[in-house]
């Protein structure tokens, strides 16, 4: 699972202050941060090839079904012929067009791990938050949630549900990845907040009768976002590593083609030993690019978001 | 509401931190500490780092709650009041802080600290009379809306941020404020006039709570001193009485050790023996307290 | 003369332009001599203490010079001035005490940092303890963790650590700002002692607090927005100040046994001008109530009378 983490406190970024007590035009204040946060973030190598890497696959994921024809589990083309002019990655053994699969199995990884992100995220935001703002007995006892939940060899457990559920869709498969990813993304949240709890400007909107909700909201969230950004963009690299190995081991959604599927049916069919390795390779690739992407992108941002990591 | 009873009593005001895994550790940041703050007075709260004194603030303002001993404002305890009750304790009694530029979020103008006390204390007024209140709580600090209004925290200097935090309370007509460490950030030549505006308020009744850790601040502006050791009340009275006479060793330490423009530090009196400590305050003079 | 600087400016570089942080000072330390450099935030002090030293990646060195016992500092060559760094010129910076790193024992940091500059730990070992005794601090400081110390304790080390090699120039930036007042009397009186034991020969004390330079300070000079307004010894300079904006600054800090009742100090209104595009002439003249039709050209730095230096057409 991902556990990669953003470095520093970003709550404590300092600003430049170049004239005296902060005064005026050199200190740069949010709009003056994007701009430069956009002048850094185009001109940092990872995250520009990363981005590209992550970008073209998801252009191919969406633009790829149109490509072709062809659908994944249609039979009835050549059996296991090579890439040729007509079907551009060959055909499988039991005669299916391996590019289409492959087209459509991106859209599955991207499905699934957006999807499964987004479950993590909510669930990761509402208890780091919770516990990290409130302390105290709120703060034990979720705490203690997420370390139990944290401790749970997640894949077992996956693998064991799965095997009695049995996962048919991408929804039900990206729920249980989402259900289980949470725990580090509440972490990381809760110890942002916990910085940023103690800054003075959390204690003034207390004094101005902000309740909790409303100081999460509008006061902590605001001030955490390309932390949160990043922390999104670490699970949803975390979910489609995830939902490739259950599907790799034949326990997500058979009916739905991923990638995962396509290197387990590869495998069944001894594509290795055959030397398909238009079968096995293509979808190996396709996830290592995928999460090996967003995890270089997580790295160039950490950078840009963090003027202190830069090595200007 | 009685005249008398404004006023904001500490009785043996303790607070413990529990600290390590659990809770094990204890931590005794203030000891039984009393003092009373009434409307029209300033009241400093001086104290080296670790004295207590930002706990103190931060229980009066109910930031965190104290572990022994009571806080009241007006005869009520502060540390009972339920939510509605907090409420209005907060438009009463209100604060500001030593860094000017985490007392404002970043990713909003500065307009909206008023917009905030605006919603929660005044939503009856109309937008003529919110104005015109406004405008009269900025000239009150010495502030011209047009300079201020519509700009964004970085774009203004720290002395005019710590002014709108001054003026966000008197919006609201408060009568005690907790001023903790708020000019320690400011540049030298703009100290003076934030605590000017602090003194002049002072003559229109409110009451003030500043701490701090410059005795000579305190001796400018304070009519009453409270002098804070590792959580303790060591020494208390009114101001010219406690410097032009200070009875405890460690007030005569600070006093000793402060860096003067006009005369040279003598040699330092012998060190604190903690272990000597007294416990007890005494009068050792009309209302001037020191702890024996 | 031991430190001679000769028109310096250094620039910082930004998106968006040049900040004229250090707007070409000129001025000298003799040998012995402990000068203050006071100025309120953005006046260009700590510009000037850090750029004798190691300029940062945003500073630029854009003109002027900078010599120390007679050899000239080569401050725009980060490279080159590691042969100068530590060994003839020293710096006690801010925060020294997160300067400590927290997962060594202090031994073992002294020692790799002496190990970085070829200096032997074992010789170096006895003056180590000889001095750390001086300032009261026992060798078994050098076994303790940094978190084991107090913080006067550990201002204590740094200091001691950055002396060690006698260097010919120290620079203490802001070294008392975060500390009470009896560490703050501790310390200050401590660069009093290391310069008359001449452990270090001339000392600049960056500060904003005049009073502690009037303490232990032999002269004072007084910057803003960049230039340098005033300069004299300590005790004419605050009884006697003769730039407008020192006699201001002076005039709104409080004294013990001055009340507001009895008499109001006032600040001065107004900000200092902005180091992106600064005005032409005296940058005070926004703010001073002496300002005239001269103050549209900047006055020169010059000696107004003996060893009292101002920058102001209405000083002399």
């Amino acid at each position: 699972m991902a556990s990669v983490e953003p470095k520093a406190d970003l709550a404590a970024t300092p600003e430049i202050a170049l004239t005296g007590e902060g005064a005026g035009e050199m200190a740069l204040g949010p709009r003056g941060k994007r701009f430069e946060t956009l002048h850094f973030a185009l001109h940092n190598t990872k995250l520009v090839i990363g981005a590209s890497v992550v970008l073209a696959f998801l252009v191919l994921a969406i633009v790829g079904p149109w490509l072709t024809d062809a659908t994944p589990f249609e039979f009835g083309y050549p059996l296991g012929e090579p890439p040729s002019r007509e079907y551009w990655l060959g055909t499988t053994s039991p005669g299916q067009d391996v590019f289409a699969q492959f087209v459509y199995g991106l859209r599955s990884s991207f499905i699934v791990g957006a999807l499964a992100a987004v479950i993590a995220s909510v669930i990761g935001m509402a208890i780091g938050f919770l516990g990290g703002y409130r302390g105290g007995v709120i703060d034990d006892v979720l705490s203690m949630l997420t370390n139990i939940v944290l401790v749970i060899p997640t894949l077992a457990v996956l693998i064991i549900v799965s095997a009695y559920l049995s996962i048919g869709s991408l929804r039900a498969e990206a729920i249980l990845i989402g259900l289980t990813s949470w725990p580090w993304a509440a972490r990381a949240i809760r110890a942002q907040t916990f910085s940023l709890a103690s800054r003075e400007f959390v204690s003034l909107a207390r004094l101005s009768g902000q309740g909790t909700t409303k100081v999460i909201l509008k006061e902590i969230a605001p001030n955490m976002s390309s932390y949160l950004f990043l922390t999104f963009i670490l699970l949803f690299g975390g979910a489609v590593l995830t939902a490739a190995t259950l599907d790799f081991l034949g326990l997500g959604p058979s009916q739905v083609m991923s990638l995962g599927l396509m290197m387990n049916t590869a495998v069944s069919n001894a594509a290795l030993q055959l030397g398909m390795w238009w079968w096995f390779i293509p979808p190996g690739v396709g996830i290592t690019a995928i999460v090996g992407g967003l995890y270089v992108m997580n790295v160039g941002l950490d950078e840009v978001f963090n003027p202190r990591l830069r090595r200007t | 509401m009685l005249e008398g009873s404004l006023m904001l009593s500490l009785q043996n005001v303790s607070k413990v931190f529990k600290t390590g895994t659990f809770g094990g550790a204890a931590v005794t940041a203030v000891s039984d500490v009393s003092f009373d703050i009434r409307p029209g007075e300033i009241v400093s709260l001086i104290g080296e780092s670790g004295s207590g004194k930002t706990t103190v603030g931060r229980m009066i303002l109910r930031l965190t709650t104290a572990t022994g001993g009571s806080i009241t404002f007006g005869g009520q305890d502060v540390a009972t009041l339920g939510r509605r009750e907090l409420h209005g304790y907060y438009g009463r009694v209100q604060g500001v802080f030593q860094d000017p530029f985490s007392s404002y979020n970043p990713v909003f103008k500065v307009d909206r600290i008023f917009e905030m006390v605006r919603n929660a204390y005044l939503p009856g007024l109309t937008r003529a009379e919110w104005s015109m209140r406004r405008q009269r709580a900025l000239e009150d600090v010495g502030l011209e809306p047009a300079d201020v209004l519509g700009k964004f925290p970085h774009q203004l200097s720290g002395g005019q941020l710590q002014r709108l935090l001054i003026s966000r309370a008197l919006i609201i007509d408060i009568e005690i404020l907790v001023a903790d460490e708020i000019i320690s950030m400011l540049d030298a030549s703009t100290r003076i006039d934030v605590l000017n505006i602090l003194g002049d308020l002072k003559e229109r009744g409110l009451g003030v709570l500043f701490v701090t850790h410059d005795l000579a601040l305190g001796n400018y502006l304070s009519d009453r001193v409270v002098i804070l050791q590792r959580g303790r009340v060591v020494e208390m009275g009114p101001t010219p009485k406690v410097f032009s006479n200070p009875v405890h060793p460690y007030t005569r330490m600070l006093l000793a050790c402060v860096p003067q423009l006009t005369s040279k530090w003598e040699e330092t009196p012998r060190a604190f023996d903690e272990a000597a400590a007294p416990v007890t305050l005494q009068l050792v003079d009309d209302d001037h307290y020191v702890e024996r | 003369m031991s430190l001679a600087v000769d028109n310096l400016r250094v620039y910082y570089r930004t998106l968006k332009g040049d900040v004229q942080a250090l707007d070409g000072v000129t001025f000298t330390v003799a040998d012995g001599e402990i000068m203050g450099l006071a100025g309120e935030s953005g006046c260009g002090k700590t510009t000037l203490g850090k750029s004798l030293i190691r300029l940062d990646g945003r500073m630029q060195h854009i003109e002027g010079t900078v010599s120390l016992d007679g050899e000239e500092l080569p401050i725009g060559d980060d490279r080159a001035m590691n042969a100068f760094r530590f060994r003839k010129v020293s710096i006690v910076p801010q925060y020294a005490m997160s300067a400590l790193n927290p997962i060594r024992k202090v031994g073992r940091m002294i020692s790799e940092l002496l190990d970085a500059r070829d200096v032997s730990y074992d010789q170096t070992r006895p003056e180590l303890s000889r001095r750390l005794a001086l300032v009261g601090l026992d060798d078994g400081v050098l076994e303790r963790y940094p978190i084991e110390l107090s913080g006067g304790q550990k201002q204590r080390v740094v200091m001691v650590l950055s002396t060690l090699l006698n260097p010919s120039l120290l620079i203490a930036d802001e070294l008392t700002s975060a500390l009470d007042v009896s560490t703050q009397k501790a310390v200050a009186e401590m660069l009093v002692e290391f310069r008359d034991r001449a452990f270090v020969k001339s000392t600049i004390v960056i500060t904003h607090d005049l009073s502690i330079l009037y303490q232990i300070a032999d002269t004072i000079l007084v910057m803003y927005a960049g230039k340098l307004v005033e300069k004299g010894p300590a005790a004419d300079l605050t009884t006697d100040p003769r730039h407008p904006y020192t006699k201001l600054l002076i005039g709104s800090l409080p004294e013990v046994g001055v009340r507001m009742s009895e008499k109001r100090l006032e600040g001065i209104s107004g900000r200092p001008p902005s180091l992106l595009n600064p005005p032409s002439g005296c940058r005070f003249r926004d703010r001073c109530p002496l300002a005239f039709e001269k103050c549209v050209e900047e006055p020169p730095f010059v000696e107004i009378a003996p060893g009292r230096f101002a920058a102001c057409w209405k000083a002399a």
